[in-house]
């Protein structure tokens, strides 16, 4: 399995769609995360995405090690972005690529929401009441 | 290597950075020690320790050789 683990500023899901790009594989499954202008009914101007980025590349490849053992997935891509980030930007794109799509699905699911419960980066949201 | 700190825990604790007291010789004792300084940190629903770039259990031992970091609930995504 191939795989693309980025940290960085500004992400595109076309990076993500080359990278998993492979005359071996019928099914992709692309993930994107975006800023939402909204939290619990309170309007998001902006989130601050913060990454203790060495721990954060390692938990990354653990997910990745472990989509390896579970799935027969040809390529991986997993992006984050950091910074300051507007509604309507990308925050994070995981693409999937496979022989068919059923694993595809699986493997960027699991990826995905491990992400959210492993990977050490934190947002901090910025509202237009301009309450924390 | 000392103590890094991230996300709500920063705020909390006013610093990015500190040394690791003196006496703390393992994870469970260092949580403690923050817990007792900063009682703020008490009101997270998760506070993780990791010891050179991993995730730690409270009876890991640790030195200021390690390089450690003060995990509050993640957010990514």
């Amino acid at each position: 399995m191939d795989v693309l683990i980025s940290i960085k500023e500004t992400i595109t899901v076309q990076e993500a769609l080359d990278f998993i790009q492979s005359p071996e594989c019928g099914g992709e499954v692309i993930f994107t995360g975006t800023i939402r202008n909204h939290t619990k009914g309170r309007g998001v101007v902006k989130l601050f995405y913060e990454c203790y980025e060495a721990m954060a590349i390692s938990e990354m490849h653990k997910i990745a090690d472990h989509v390896k053992a579970q799935w027969d997935i040809k390529k991986l891509a997993m992006l984050h972005a950091t910074g300051d980030k507007y509604p309507g930007d990308i925050a994070v794109v995981i693409a999937v690529a496979s022989a068919h799509r059923g694993i595809a699905f699986d493997a960027c699911e699991y990826t995905i929401d491990t992400l959210k419960e492993t990977v050490p980066i934190w947002k901090k949201e910025f509202f237009e009441d301009g309450r924390d | 290597m000392g103590i890094l700190l991230f996300g709500v825990a920063k705020d909390i604790a006013g610093t990015p950075k500190m040394d690791l007291p003196e006496h703390i010789t393992d994870v469970g004792a260092l949580k403690q020690w923050l817990y007792n300084h900063y009682p703020a940190l008490m009101q997270l629903s998760s506070m993780m320790i990791a010891v050179n770039r991993s995730y730690a259990t409270d009876g890991q031992a640790i030195t200021a050789a390690d390089e450690i970091a003060v995990i509050p609930p993640v957010s990514g995504g």
